[in-house]
């Protein structure tokens, strides 16, 4: 239960670690919170042979509002997102996710871009990401590029990130006015990763017909995923218990959920349809509270 | 030593600022931080369960929010204000408002994972003084306890955050 051997780096600057990356190639790690990769360090189920620690790089953390979108470094901790006033007051989604990871003691040190680097199926971020269409950036010591969090994110505990890529900023475009939400999830125990989860935006025009629908699932498959073609049917509709009923039996046959020790298929399935309907009406009682 | 696998330990000389002293020693980099505390630091109040992260009995404060220190390395702590269970003190030098709740309502039975809760709580109730019960579990969900069934813990919470807010009430 002691980690292997490894050649500790802080940098100071983002560009000193992107160019220790590019050096060092595969046998290097990026340590943020490390709330994941230590844990598999000290199971000895990851030995790399460079840690270089970010921590330092204060230019990498913060939560802004610029050119209209939410803005998160990528070394922003989960407990910031969850108590920052900014959000709470004008992107309530993110900090009510915020709180749904881990424990206090590993939301004070977790952070987002650590959260979506790791792409664990059962994770907040990812699926918030993708519900909401981030954009990420991601600097090399060649340049930046941004990339939409759903080419991001590729399978289980896989990302579209080069061996000298840091991500180092994730943006997320605000809520329509009026615009509700909800997020939900499955655990046996509070902080335990999610059995399913699931997360919603919905958004009604002036005759309470749905105009804009997301719905994105979460531990059901290899990566959070959104309903996109529900999504689309959805416009126009009129969202009665009726519809909530049929979402449901939608949530209940979609992605391909595996059996493990902690849950089978069919209870992840069975759980899906339940929080669809949860979701949908908590978020449905947002959108009639105006908020 | 030809053939021979000798490794060699890059020790580094560090400072930690632990309870108001500054502690030096030297470790290697992969020694995580909770190990430094206790076979380093002699500190040994934070104790170790799982090393994963799961159960919070090592949890202490860094720069003062509860934090794993199983799940972070002493080299990344340089330069951070740690305290840790032997830091807490009430003003007299004796118990603290917490304390002495636990020890009132039998919030403790071994005792192996009363200083992460204790260390948590002390941080908690500071920025939250008048938790509601579903918060305190909340929390609570941060340090597993195998002998008491949380309930005695749970009272003696919201006892001590009774305490406190008087004490501040009457400052």
């Amino acid at each position: 239960m002691k980690p292997g051997k490894f050649t500790y780096h802080a940098p100071e600057n983002l560009h000193a670690a992107n160019q220790l990356l590019a050096e060092l190639g595969d046998d290097a790690k990026i340590i943020a919170g490390g709330q994941s990769l230590i844990p598999v360090m000290n199971l000895r189920l990851a030995q790399p042979d460079h840690l270089i620690d970010i921590n330092g790089i204060s230019e990498l953390a913060g939560i802004h509002q610029e050119n209209g979108l939410f803005t998160l470094g990528c070394l922003t901790r989960h407990a910031d997102v969850e108590t920052s006033p900014l959000l709470m007051d004008k992107f309530p989604l993110l900090p009510a996710a915020a709180k749904r990871i881990g424990h206090l003691a590993i939301r004070n040190r977790g952070t987002i871009g650590g959260s979506l680097c790791n792409a664990d199926p059962a994770a907040e971020w990812p699926l918030i990401a993708i519900l909401l269409d981030a954009h990420l950036s991601i600097q090399s010591s060649g340049g930046e590029r941004h990339t939409p969090a759903k080419e991001f994110i590729q399978s289980v505990y896989t990302v579209d990130l080069g061996a000298d890529e840091i991500l180092t900023t994730v943006a997320f475009p605000p809520l329509a006015r009026g615009e509700g939400w909800a997020v939900n999830q499955i655990c046996r125990r509070t902080g335990d990763f999610a059995l399913v989860s699931v997360a919603v935006t919905l958004k009604l025009d002036r005759q309470g017909h749905i105009e804009r629908l997301r719905l994105c699932l979460g531990s059901m498959d290899v990566t959070p995923f959104r309903l996109i073609d529900v999504e689309q049917a959805a416009r126009g509709k009129i969202p009665d218990k009726a519809w909530i009923h049929e979402m449901a039996g939608i949530a209940f046959d979609a992605g391909s959920p595996e059996s493990d020790m902690h849950a089978s298929a069919q209870y992840r399935r069975e759980m899906a349809a339940h929080l669809t309907s949860e979701v949908l009406t908590e978020a449905l009682g947002r959108c009639r509270a105006g908020t | 030593m030809s053939g021979g696998n000798l490794i060699v330990m890059e020790k580094r000389p560090i400072t930690l600022h632990i309870n108001g002293c500054d502690i030096d020693v030297l470790i290697e980099p992969r020694k995580l931080l909770s190990d430094v505390i206790r076979e380093d630091a002699r500190l040994t109040g934070t104790h170790v369960g799982c090393e994963h992260g799961v159960c919070g009995a090592c949890t202490i404060l860094i720069d003062g929010r509860p934090q794993r220190s199983c799940l972070t390395f002493a080299i990344q702590a340089q330069g951070k204000t740690l305290s840790t269970i032997e830091g807490v003190v009430g003003e007299d030098g004796g118990y603290t408002a917490l304390q002495q709740a636990m020890h009132e309502e039998h919030g403790l039975q071994c005792g192996f994972c009363t200083p992460g809760i204790i260390v948590t709580f002390e941080a908690y109730l500071k920025n939250n003084p008048d938790p509601t019960e579903d918060e305190i579990r909340d929390v609570l969900s941060g340090n597993l306890c195998r002998c008491t069934g949380y309930q005695n813990i749970i009272r003696a919470i919201k006892k001590a955050a009774a305490m406190i807010r008087v004490d501040v009430g009457g400052a």
